[in-house]
């Protein structure tokens, strides 16, 4: 089959070549730094949503609107940390969960100008170090719905979207993403593959309708001690299920500590037949919801996840700093990246 | 990463790569370990009559346990098919595949969506989080289509089955099985990207030993066609529904089994690895006897010339238990009473008054040899029928069988004085307005053969009548029937008078347009003594025994009340179930058809045609034999079920004597099929279908008022009119409205037949019917290719008929696309139905004479039959607005369509 060309052959040699060499490191929490600010309902609505009707205090993804610097601000410490990887401010950027602060119609605008705001700290940072490129991943969140899990207890034959719903609204993420500037893509935290399956649906559409693509980054996650997504599957079951994306890297992220989250990964490191990715939590929240897992706490166990030639790229989910980063950086740069046979260039 | 590297690399990992994977909410990895592969076969509607069954009458949650037990009976997947005419089937697939999802148990399987239909093939994996099959697709539309369709299912990650089909036809020799595959797999994997894995091959599998001499190798051809397969392509897999090949011996289960063993035996050796298959039936290969299997052997292999008829001689042998047909009189040496049992079971009536009367002088009087030898052989008949190894013709002939017994005893009897005891007394009554009594009077005669005393009363009674009659024959239960919609809001008026009168008898509900949901929802709270709905006949003696019994009576309703009142107590929390778009969002996700682009021409002979009398031997070959069978509540598609494992026994019986008295309908000319029509200009307005009067199309003749679907779709929401084009298109476009009977002289017909024959007289009915919708469909195609003539040289065989495989519909008021039965009026008014054919129509719209059909005319191609389900009040208050009735009307008659 034609294979579509890559958007950037260039960049993607370059990624390739990195990851071939060394195990990339992701950034943390977007979140938790946001939070550490104590930002107010003025600080999210700016000038611009002075008379919106809705509350706007915790939509952290508007704030690429309304507080660049902030954010901008937030990637810089986090590539200073020493991460490859910069993950845009887009984790709810969506109109599914837009629709809770009512403002659907915002969502391509978040999604590029997050982009934007990325891809300008990251060129900033390479241009200090060539030799040393960052990379911009496109986040791309789950929504706040479940297309395969019905809401209603008593009616299990309900769905509070459906898969076409879900295509749209990824899709309009997807363009914000790629013209903002991303160099790749990341469907993440998903709790429901048939939400990740509309996700990888639309981002193919979208490759086929600019006849170009860009690296695929598919994260599950694994919400409790049964070993499942929130969804059912086990970890084999998940990879199988999104596999026709031909991801550059799959893995889980989030939801548990990275003890916890290990054999989940690894059971999906045996099967999977492309790079390996995983981006825990600071450890389990506490009574608060807050996660206290030190960084040299976190970094000792991610190092256990490279030692074990497990992972290709690491980073943090909630609770993670610039200084666990650091320490993860640290770690990790002792061990060789998981060794991949096919790599696909494809 | 340089080349040798990788090479180095993939060794090991290329191996495993190679095997398919599949998921559902666990992962099936298909290994050679594995072994051959079962999918699970009866989560479908083409192959479970059972099933289909189940998802007509929207009992999801026993067809998840159709599900469940294919699971934990070894399904490793499980096939899933809703390709039904009557049904919608995307829907039904996206249903039944969000239902079990939620079935832990289930949902660990990967599923295979199987149509015939993409687009329902794309509904369902739309629903899917895990890695699915499709089955199938093929090359069947040509290279263009194949890869449209072959991409889409890799968008959604699924694995595919192709089937040996291309543009030339199904390839039935090795060499094109061969062909058309290896053709489908360098477009898979060079066009669409499919991994060599991820493609499983359908050579199909064909029925042998049909006696036709070209049949002969097809299970060759298949095993040769798998061995090159599997040679040319080792990562992909062979499948096949096995149970074709064994087509020619339904009914005799142990050659079949047989036969499908040894077929897998040398088609797995080939390299069959997966197939759809009752993994529950298969014989072991080494466990057949070696004579039949050297037999069923030659067969498969196709090894000598003889080989069939060498089958079929000895199939008789290895029939199961009991199948064996008793052609000689040997029952006539036993005992009496064995006699008469012999008799009623299999409803033969030649000797049953000589062996009455042999019993009558050695009993001591006549009503012991009621209650004695015919009594018993009756209870057998009704255990035989509540077990489902009697079916209801069967029953209706033992009943038959009985009534001649007894009407040789009556003058002993009355002699005598002896009035047996019965078990209860039921009344009867098809209600007030409604004129369908075929399902009436089954029940009536399976409740007498078990016992009860029937009254009755007949078809269109009032309530009243049915008050005073029940308090004048004092009876013990009061039966209720109907067929069409508007006699469920009767049923509920004779249940208010029965309240507000202070009756206490209980009271059953019964025929087509009742439910389970209706009788709870609507009719028991209006009556608190009981009300019991009724499936079938085969359900009523249970029911009946328990509401006539006065001890029993009291806790059964309670039970069934109980039932009905948590019934109601899930309705009202599903009512926010599946939110309906408003009546505005509806309409701008019409269908819009491009009239402009090919438009419909006009009719050659505009205007109204009336058909005297079309000949009845020309109406034979337009029947449609699968609701006849329905009728006497036999499952199975015709002509298939003649030869169904279960039913076809009886089926073939009935159909004997159904076209034995057709001939007789036919050549004594019993009745007359007469029908009107007519063609007129029109054009849609919104909703509405307006006619004209002439082409100037200035005067309005009628205004149709149509209903469109509101549910949440991903295709258009549909009404009737988007078939139509619009008012100001500028296209002058065509519809038409008929009305047809072959039910006229059915009541001197009754008299010809013998006195008291309940058989008989269901069966006529019943052919009525069956001719009535004949004549629809004969003049259906005279439309089409003369009076309209848009498809003057249109050559379609009958099955072609039956399956709709032309251009146009004609849909029916008070069927699923309109479902409004009071806008018959404006069908029978404009065509002068009743001066021009003698048809009328009661006050609940129900057609007289009962075999009767009428409807619209709509011709564009893209026109389809469609379910207009659920309304919400905004289209109801549109639609009384539109009809220019009030809204509580447009509620009465849009009453089973509510949605709020």
């Amino acid at each position: 089959m034609k294979t579509l060309p890559w958007h950037d052959p260039e960049r993607v040699n370059s990624l390739l070549h990195h990851l071939g060499q060394r195990i990339l490191v992701l950034d943390g929490a977007m979140g938790t730094m946001i939070q550490a600010e104590k930002l107010g309902e003025a600080d999210y609505r700016g000038d611009r949503f002075g008379d919106h009707t809705d509350d706007l205090k915790g939509n952290n993804d508007l704030l690429s609107l309304t507080r660049p610097e902030l954010i901008a601000d937030i990637h810089r410490r986090f590539l200073a940390a020493g991460c490859d990887l910069v993950e845009t401010n887009t984790f709810n950027a969506n109109r599914i969960s837009q629709a809770d602060y009512a403002l659907e119609a915002l969502a391509g605008e978040i999604n590029l100008a997050s982009a934007k705001l990325a891809r300008k700290v990251c060129d900033e940072v390479t241009a200090t170090n060539p030799e040393r490129p960052r990379f911009v991943v496109g986040v791309i969140g789950p929504t706040n719905r479940t297309a395969s899990i019905s809401p209603d207890v008593s009616n299990p034959g309900y769905r509070a979207v459906t898969f076409a719903d879900l295509v749209e609204t990824y899709r309009e993420a997807v363009r914000g993403l790629l013209d903002g500037g991303a160099d790749l893509l990341m469907i993440e935290t998903i709790f429901d593959t048939l939400n990740a399956k509309a996700a990888i649906f639309a981002v193919q559409d979208e490759f086929e309708a600019r006849q170009e693509h860009w690296p695929l980054l598919i994260s599950g996650t694994i919400t409790d001690a049964s070993g499942r997504t929130l969804s059912g599957q086990t970890p084999e079951a998940f990879y199988y299920s999104i596999a026709h994306a031909a991801p550059l890297a799959t893995g889980f992220n989030c939801a548990l500590g990275a003890d916890q989250l290990k054999p989940h990964v690894r059971a999906l490191a045996r099967v999977a037949n492309c790079l390996v990715t995983a981006h825990p939590n600071a450890g389990l929240p506490n009574e608060f919801g807050e996660y206290d897992e030190s960084p040299e706490q976190m970094a000792s166990v991610v190092e256990s996840y490279a030692a074990e030639g497990l992972v290709n790229i690491i980073g943090g989910c909630c609770g993670t700093t610039p200084e666990h980063l650091q320490a993860i950086v640290e770690a990790v740069s002792r061990h060789a990246p998981r060794p991949f046979e096919e790599l696909k260039a494809a | 990463m340089n080349d040798s590297n990788q090479k180095k690399g993939q060794q090991s990992s290329k191996a495993r790569l190679r095997h398919t994977r599949l998921s559902g909410l666990e992962p099936l990895v298909i290994t050679p370990e594995l072994g051959f592969v079962n999918i699970g076969e009866r989560t479908n509607v083409t192959g479970s009559a059972k099933f289909k069954r189940l998802i007509l009458d929207g009992k999801y949650d026993e067809a998840i346990e159709v599900a469940l037990q294919q699971v934990e009976n070894g399904a490793q997947i499980i096939d899933v098919n809703m390709d039904e005419g009557l049904l919608d089937s995307e829907e039904a697939m996206v249903t039944f595949l969000n239902l079990i999802a939620a079935e832990p148990d289930i949902a660990r399987v990967p599923v295979m969506v199987d149509s015939s239909k993409f687009s329902v093939i794309e509904a369902g994996l739309r629903c899917l989080q895990g890695k699915g099959v499709v089955n199938s697709i093929s090359l069947k539309e040509g290279e263009e289509a194949f890869l449209e369709q072959a991409r889409r299912v890799r968008r959604y990650g699924a694995a595919v089955v192709v089937m040996a089909f291309d543009e030339k036809g199904q390839a039935d020799t090795a060499e094109r099985m061969v062909e058309c595959l290896e053709r489908a797999y360098r477009l898979l994997t060079d066009e669409a990207g499919f991994a060599p894995e991820d493609i499983i091959f359908d050579p199909n599998i064909f029925p042998v030993a049909t006696g036709m001499d070209e049949h002969n190798n097809y299970s060759m051809e298949f095993i040769n066609a798998t061995r090159e397969l599997k040679q040319r392509f080792p990562h992909c897999h062979v499948s096949g529904g096995v149970s074709n090949m064994s087509f020619s011996f339904r009914g005799n289960n142990v050659v079949r089994e047989a036969m499908h063993s040894v077929f897998l035996y040398h088609a797995t050796k080939a390299g069959m690895d997966m197939g759809i298959v009752n993994a529950g039936q298969l014989e072991v290969y080494d466990d057949i006897d070696p004579e039949l299997r050297e037999l069923v052997e030659d067969v498969v292999l196709n090894r000598r010339d003889d080989a069939t008829e060498r089958l079929l001689e000895a199939a008789d042998r290895y029939k199961g238990e009991g199948k064996q047909q008793e052609k000689d009189e040997a029952w006539r040496e036993k005992s009496v009473a064995e006699r008469l049992k012999y008799s009623l079971v299999k409803g033969i009536d030649k000797y049953i008054v000589e062996d009455t009367e042999e019993a009558r002088q050695q009993h001591a009087s006549s009503l012991e040899v009621i209650e004695g030898p015919l009594m018993d052989g009756m209870n057998y008949v009704g255990d035989l029928f509540g077990d489902g190894r009697m079916f209801l013709p069967q029953v209706v002939k033992s009943a038959r069988v009985m009534k001649k017994a007894v009407a040789h005893l009556v003058p002993y009897l009355e002699k005598e004085k002896k009035v047996g005891e019965k078990k209860g007394k039921i009344l009867m009554a098809t209600v007030k307005g409604d004129v369908h009594d075929i399902g009436k009077n089954i029940v009536g005669v399976v409740l007498a053969c078990n016992g009860f005393d029937i009254v009755d009363l007949g078809v269109m009674v009032p309530t009243e009548k049915i008050l005073a009659e029940a308090r004048k024959q004092d009876v013990d239960v009061i039966g209720l029937s109907g067929l069409i919609t508007p006699s469920l809001d009767e049923m509920v008026s004779v249940a208010e008078a029965m309240n507000s009168e202070n009756f206490e008898l209980p009271l059953m509900i019964g025929g087509a347009t009742t439910s389970r949901a209706h009788t709870a929802l609507r009719i028991d709270p209006c009556y608190p003594h009981g009300v019991v709905w009724v499936k079938d006949a085969s359900r009523s003696v249970d029911v009946a025994r328990k509401l006539a019994s006065t001890t029993h009576r009291g806790d059964y309703t309670a039970g069934i009340r109980e039932e009905y009142e948590q019934f109601r107590e899930r309705q009202s929390q599903r009512k926010t179930r599946k939110p309906l778009a408003s009546l505005a969002k509806a309409r701008e996700n019409s269908l819009r058809l491009d009239f402009s682009a090919q438009p419909l021409q006009a009719p050659s002979k505009p205007g109204l045609h009336v058909i005297e009398s079309w000949p009845l031997d020309d109406l034979v070959d337009y029947i449609d034999w699968t609701p006849f069978f329905r009728t006497w509540e036999l499952a199975g598609r015709f002509p298939d079920i003649l030869e169904d494992e279960v039913v076809g026994e009886a089926a073939s019986s009935l159909y004997d004597d159904a076209r034995e008295m057709l001939e007789r309908i036919v050549k004594e000319r019993w009745l007359t099929a007469r029908g009107v029509c007519i063609l007129a200009p029109a054009n849609s307005e919104g909703d509405d279908v307006l006619l004209y009067t002439d082409e100037s199309r200035e005067e309005v003749l009628e205004r149709l008022v149509c209903l469109r679907q509101q549910g949440a779709k991903s295709g258009p929401n549909l009404c009737l009119a988007d078939f139509v084009a619009p008012v100001g298109s500028g296209v002058p476009d065509w519809a038409g409205l008929f009305a047809v009977t072959a039910g006229l002289g059915i009541e001197e017909a009754q008299k010809r037949l013998p006195k008291d024959d309940d058989y008989a007289d269901i069966m006529l009915k019943a052919l009525a019917d069956r001719l009535a919708e004949a004549l629809a469909e004969a003049l259906h195609r005279k439309v089409r290719t003369d009076l309209w003539g848009y498809a003057s040289d249109e050559k379609l065989d009958s099955q072609s008929l039956i399956e709709e495989a032309y251009h146009g519909i004609r849909p029916a008021p008070g069927y699923p696309a309109c479902p409004d039965h009071s806008e018959k009026t404006k069908i029978f008014d404009l065509l002068d139905a009743p001066g021009r054919v003698g048809m009328t129509l009661t006050e609940s719209f129900a057609m007289l004479p009962t075999a009767a059909v009428s409807g619209y005319y709509f011709g564009h191609p893209e026109s389809k039959y469609f379910v207009v389900g659920k309304l919400d009040r905004d289209q109801v208050e549109d639609y009384a607005r539109r009809k220019d009735i009030s809204l509580e009307q447009a509620e009465k008659f849009l009453r089973p369509n509510l949605a709020y």
